[in-house]
């Protein structure tokens, strides 16, 4: 088995996602704050923890709709977390209990920075990168909470453009070779297949799931 | 409790039993080969469904095209010209913000 970073390689090698992630955390802050007030966008960046399940959530509570609506919006988009999980649990040592609080620390920027690509997953890594990104994502909420109301729309600052922007990023160092090129291929096309019709989140767990099944027959 | 925390305290929980839910199945049991090659892949697979579903979401289902397009272009370029990730999302940020400027 490959050798394990310490967490400090694993905080080290992530600091470059430290000021997009800040900024990502400070749209959803600046968004969130005329709906959901100035609490709790923050505590639930802390105890979430998932900006794509955030924003799913805001835009329905933002558009009028029940927490039943937005519940299932977030949960769906979370849904990823199973697939994800399966993947780094053999990764993970340790009793039921250890192994389910090591599962909470996995994000999307720090499964993917601990990905191995042979199968295996770098925990030091993993926790490593979560630090970082839980570090700029709580502070990001609240510096966008509060400074808020003096700064424009973020959408006139292209700030829904960093989301897709940094999982590209993140993709481009992850594509080495004909499978995962194949897997991303997959992900991308049946993600925009199902989008027009599928409830939020849906497209991306079956277009994760698809991509597997589809690697089996290679 | 208003909508807006029984949502945040809900998601909480949610999250916790999915995050946990891989790790108690399947930890500490040796992958074969082939489970292994196929759970490499989940990554790539994961964060191309996530750059097509962030790029094109309209509030609610749906897909609202605008200039988010503009600005994920830019960033590939930005990519291809080796640049770090803040420069890359800064890249598209700008070329969103600026498309919609113009339109």
């Amino acid at each position: 088995m490959a050798r394990e970073s310490s967490v400090r390689e694993g905080i080290r090698a992530a600091l470059p996602l430290l000021l997009p992630t800040f900024l990502l955390g400070a749209s959803f802050g600046v968004l969130a704050r005329p709906v959901m007030g100035w609490l709790a966008p923050i505590v639930m960046s802390v105890v979430v923890f998932s900006g794509a399940a955030q924003f799913a959530a805001l835009s329905v509570l933002a558009a009028g709709g029940a927490a039943g609506t937005a519940i299932v919006a977030g949960v769906l988009m979370n849904l990823r977390f199973l697939p994800m999980g399966f993947a780094i649990g053999p990764s993970l040592p340790g009793g039921s209990a250890a192994r389910a609080t090591q599962g909470q620390t996995i994000v999307d920027a720090s499964f993917v920075m601990a990905n191995r690509g042979d199968g295996s997953f770098d925990r030091g890594r993993l926790f490593g990168a979560t630090a970082v990104q839980a570090a700029a994502w709580w502070s990001g909420t609240a510096v966008g909470v509060f400074a808020g109301p003096s700064l424009p729309d973020p959408q006139t600052l292209g700030l829904d453009a960093i989301f897709p922007a940094f999982y590209l990023a993140l993709l481009a160092g992850e594509v080495r070779g004909r499978r995962a090129l194949i897997a991303a291929s997959i992900g991308a096309g049946a993600t925009a297949l199902l989008m027009p019709f599928a409830p939020v989140g849906v497209p991306v767990i079956v277009a994760c799931l698809g991509a597997l099944v589809g690697l089996r027959r290679t | 409790m208003s909508d807006v925390w029984i949502t945040v305290a809900a998601l909480c929980v949610a999250n916790a039993v999915l995050k946990a839910a891989g790790p108690l199945m399947v930890g500490g049991r040796p992958l074969s080969g082939r489970a292994a090659s196929v759970i490499a892949m989940v990554a790539p697979a994961l964060l191309a469904s996530l750059v097509v579903y962030e790029t094109l979401s309209a509030d609610g289902r749906g897909i609202h095209v605008d200039a988010r397009l503009v600005g994920l272009a830019a960033a590939a370029v930005a990519l291809a010209l080796k640049r770090s990730v803040l420069v890359v999302v800064t890249v598209a940020a700008v070329a969103t913000a600026l498309a919609r400027a113009i339109a």
